[in-house]
């Protein structure tokens, strides 16, 4: 075997991927003193899971956006348009709950080529499209809501965003069908990092150290199990977290193994070269818009299930926070960098905060506060990090 | 006894995990044309930096000896107000500003209410224009001049500042013949006024025309200092000196097996893309054989780039018309994807900004422009890509520890090596180089030639795009000549003289203007 890695260069060879781990960690762990470790109990962690699951959503389109170069300031505005649309439907005009959630994706991937189209192949900055986007799409939500909000869903909707799928196997007190539905995902984890360490050895590839390896895999099933276990003492496995998982193994698979995932991080990593190497830049510029423009679509529906109606304030401010989420996970604001996963515990940083500071009791004047100063700080330690890197 | 204007002595200064420079020993002499010769990352840029202030006092060990005195700079400033001024390889112009904007910013000319006083500004950087030989208006934005131009404004900049100590990194990298020689008569001009220069370049014919001195650095060491008058064979004495052995030859010989012809352009117009009725490339027609190596020589804005780029997918103009053979029959090059289909490569002269993506690792940028060799139904075999990358790694010699890493921390040789593996991967047939061996040193140089000889023995074409004859006279079989975007000759090596192309690179020029006129 060569050039066995250990345990602190593990850590320190990439401190912009591994600091957002130690930094969520942390975090939790801090909130959970805070709390007197009501944070950690079973229904809070279930509801961490319920509240903020479309802001993961959102921050796994947007990391893709970012990553490419662009922003997208429209998302909040797209959640509302696309809830208020299914609910027009479903709620107003009686129409069965699946054709507003089609409805919804429909107008999703409409809205997603229109930005699309704007951004890509007229060359107007993604920062203008969306801003116009955002005004746009929120004075359509108030004419489709004729200004005035809608509920409740029947429950079948509701269900998408409130519902949990338990019972399957009964279980003394604690969800059995939850606990199995995650011991199958670790091990499903574990036999993928396995092959893929057997790859890396046999193309003579660095991998960590044996004994490191397994400690890692240990690790992550323990976090993983203790979260399946909170949950399954709670109400069982939420479908949005179905919803969320696929997504992001489905994106992360997408960013890391295809080649439009490999084109994405070519175009924000040097535009020209790109193009000079034969990536057809417009069309993947409107394949990330126009996914953009679904994901969104999908947080629409999960929210609208979720606050069981339409609003026309819907999703206000929900860009900032899956803007926040990729930046806090370590995306480069000027592109080419960026994780899905790191999206994700980006959006768990912000969401721990929020709901701890929520059972503290804390004010919202206050909780503002500090989350703009945490972003601040997370981008100030990425800016010194580049800046150590590059001290040559 | 001679004054020393500039002693430096026992510089050290260390990087994490480097040292880029140790014990270097520099002293110029008051007056004189001092030239720095070094392969690229034997540490001159680093020791420049070192002395104009960049890297600040305390973060490098020696001291820094000027007008006699121990000097302890701490920002660029501190160094300029001795009179030391630093014009970088890059130019550090503002395009949108104008020539006066520019030669006087942070260093405004304020009148009384403490406003900018404009009358002076603009007369006082007429003054400085005619001292370095630009008949410009200074009101003129900077990102309407040419290379040459700006940096002829950057030197007026510097005089603006009342420089003694005139520091080049690099000043001719990217002018033509015409503006490097006025930029090296400039230099005896300010020489003459008792202006000191420190000139750091690669190309030495430029350091044997103009320096009085230089000194030569390799590995972050001093290796020693040449009066340039004392020595005859001058170059071969540096080249010796900066790469630590003799160079046979400077270019590797090959067999030349040309076989039949694969690549056919006539008539190829291309107008330029925002100017409307500029026509940047005019009728150009040209061919390429199998196993043989074809250059291009002309002058910068002759439309050599130009022209490459229009073949390569129109990445280039507008306006395009003419046509392409592969193979005797015609193809139709549409995006720069179906150049690449068709067996075409195109590596351009300026890596950094147009070629790689440099927050990128070696792996991905050698895969780039053939991803679709390395994947089913749009999933990539990520085993197999490094796979390629270690053959890659290689034969091509890239000097990386592993090629998981990030390609901006690469030499300038071995980022050029990266360009070269990636589209050598993409199974192109013809391969355009676009000044192949720009900013690259000697050593480096003799390896990119080796590829290039190696590629036509392996039965493919290669164009070479370059400004240096020299060049093209040691790598081309045939080369052509391009002047204002019209092929003026076509000429077999063995007929070709470095002063025969030169007449028919500029010979189009007067024959152009009477046509128009």
């Amino acid at each position: 075997m060569t050039g066995t890695a250990n345990l602190r260069e593990l850590l320190t060879r990439n401190m912009r991927t591994s600091g957002i781990y130690i930094a969520f960690v942390a975090i939790v762990a801090l909130f959970a003193f805070l709390t007197g470790g009501t944070l950690l109990s079973p229904g809070n962690v279930t509801n961490i899971v319920l509240q903020y699951s479309y802001i993961l959503i959102l921050a796994i389109g947007m990391v893709m956006v970012i990553i490419a170069g662009h922003i997208d300031l429209s998302v909040g505005s797209v959640v509302a348009v696309t809830g208020a649309i299914s609910a027009v439907l479903v709620i107003k005009n009686g129409m069965p709950w699946w054709v507003g959630i089609l409805a919804a994706l429909g107008a999703g991937v409409l809205i997603g080529a229109w930005q699309g189209f704007w951004v890509a192949f007229v060359g107007i900055p993604a920062f203008i499209t969306t801003l116009a986007g955002m005004l746009l799409f929120r004075g359509l939500t108030l004419l489709v809501l004729n200004n005035i909000s809608l509920s409740p869903f029947p429950a079948e909707y509701q269900k998408i965003a409130g519902g949990f799928q338990n019972g399957l196997f009964g279980g003394p007190g604690y969800d059995v069908f939850t606990l199995v539905v995650f011991a199958v995902a670790v091990a499903g984890y574990a036999f993928a990092a396995y092959r893929t360490r057997r790859a890396r050895i046999a193309y003579e590839q660095p991998v960590e150290a044996m004994p490191l390896f397994i400690l890692k895999l240990v690790a992550v099933a323990a976090v993983v199990m203790w979260f399946a276990w909170q949950l399954a003492n709670a109400r069982g496995l939420p479908n949005v977290l179905i919803i969320l998982a696929v997504l992001v193994m489905a994106y992360t698979l997408v960013t890391t193994r295809t080649v439009f995932g490999r084109h994405v991080y070519a175009i924000g990593g040097n535009l020209a070269a790109a193009m000079l190497s034969g990536v057809k830049v417009r069309w993947v510029n409107f394949g990330v818009m126009l996914n953009m423009g679904i994901l969104a679509s999908v947080a629409g529906v999960v929210y609208s299930s979720r606050s069981n109606g339409a609003q026309p304030a819907a999703g206000n401010m929900f860009e900032l926070d899956a803007i926040a989420a990729c930046f806090i996970g370590g995306a480069a604001v000027t592109g080419g960098v960026g994780r899905v996963t790191g999206a994700i515990v980006g959006g768990l940083i912000m969401a721990i905060m929020s709901n701890g500071m929520q059972l503290m009791g804390v004010d919202q004047s206050v909780q503002a506060v500090v989350k703009g100063l945490v972003l601040l700080l997370a981008v100030a330690f990425d800016v010194y990090n580049k800046r150590r890197a590059g001290a040559r | 006894m001679t004054k020393h204007i500039l002693e430096m002595r026992k510089i050290t200064k260390a990087f994490p995990g480097v040292k880029a420079l140790s014990d270097v020993e520099l002293s110029v002499i008051d007056g004189e044309i001092h030239g720095i010769c070094g392969e690229n990352g034997a540490g001159k840029s680093t020791l420049m930096k070192v002395l104009s202030g960049v890297y600040p006092y305390g973060t490098y060990e020696g001291d820094i000896v000027y007008d006699g005195e121990i000097q302890k700079f701490h920002s660029i400033p501190d160094s300029e107000s001795k009179g030391i001024v630093i014009i970088h390889q890059e130019l550090a112009l503002i395009p949108y500003l104008s020539v006066a904007e520019n030669i006087f910013l942070g260093n405004e000319r304020r009148g009384k209410n403490g406003m900018i006083d404009w009358n002076q500004t603009n007369h006082e950087a007429m003054k400085l224009l005619k001292q370095v030989g630009l008949d410009e208006n200074p009101i003129t934005p900077v990102m309407q001049l040419g290379v040459g131009k700006q940096q002829l404004v950057e030197i007026a900049k510097a005089l603006s500042k009342d420089v003694r100590l005139l520091i080049l990194d690099e000043p001719t990298a990217a002018l033509n013949d015409d503006d490097s020689e006025h930029l090296l008569s400039l230099l005896r001009t300010l020489k003459s006024r008792g202006i000191t220069s420190i000139m750091i370049s690669h190309k030495l014919n430029e350091i044997a025309e103009v320096c009085d001195r230089t000194t030569i650095i390799r590995d972050g060491h001093t290796i020693e200092t040449l009066d340039i008058a004392d020595e005859p064979g001058i170059q071969d004495r540096i080249i010796r000196g900066m790469v630590g052995r003799d160079l046979t030859s400077r270019y590797p010989s090959r067999e030349h097996v040309v076989g039949e012809e694969v690549l056919r352009v006539e008539d190829w117009t291309v107008y330029h893309p925002t100017q409307p009725g500029r026509i940047v490339v005019d009728k150009a027609s040209f061919n390429v054989r199998k196993g043989e190596v074809v250059g291009i020589a002309g002058v910068m804005g002759a439309g050599r780039t130009e022209l490459a780029m229009s073949l390569f997918g129109r990445a280039y103009g507008r306006d395009i018309t003419g046509s392409i053979y592969m193979h005797g029959e015609e193809i139709q090059v549409r995006d720069v994807s179906e150049a690449i289909r068709h067996g075409l490569a195109y590596a351009t002269e300026d890596r950094k900004r147009y070629g790689l993506n440099l927050i990128d690792d070696v792996r991905r940028n050698i895969s780039a422009a053939a991803l679709f060799k390395l994947s089913k139904r749009g999933w990539v075999d990520q085993n197999k890509e490094i796979k390629v990358a270690e053959e890659y790694r290689g034969s091509m010699n890239i000097k990386t520890p592993t090629v998981m890493q990030t390609v901006g921390n690469l030499s300038g040789g071995n980022q050029q090596k990266v360009v070269l593996s990636k589209w050598i991967y993409s199974d192109a047939e013809v391969l355009i180089l676009d000044e192949p061996t720009r900013g690259i040193d000697v050593g480096a140089k003799y390896e990119i030639y080796t590829i290039i000889n190696r590629l036509v023995a392996a039965g493919k074409a290669v164009i070479i795009i370059s400004s240096e004859l020299p060049e093209l006279l040691g790598t081309c079989d045939r080369i052509y000549t391009l002047a204002f975007g019209v092929v003026t000759g076509e000429v077999p090596v063995k007929d070709a003289t470095q002063e025969k192309l030169m007449t028919l690179m500029t010979q189009e020029k007067t024959k152009d203007r009477e046509v128009r006129a």
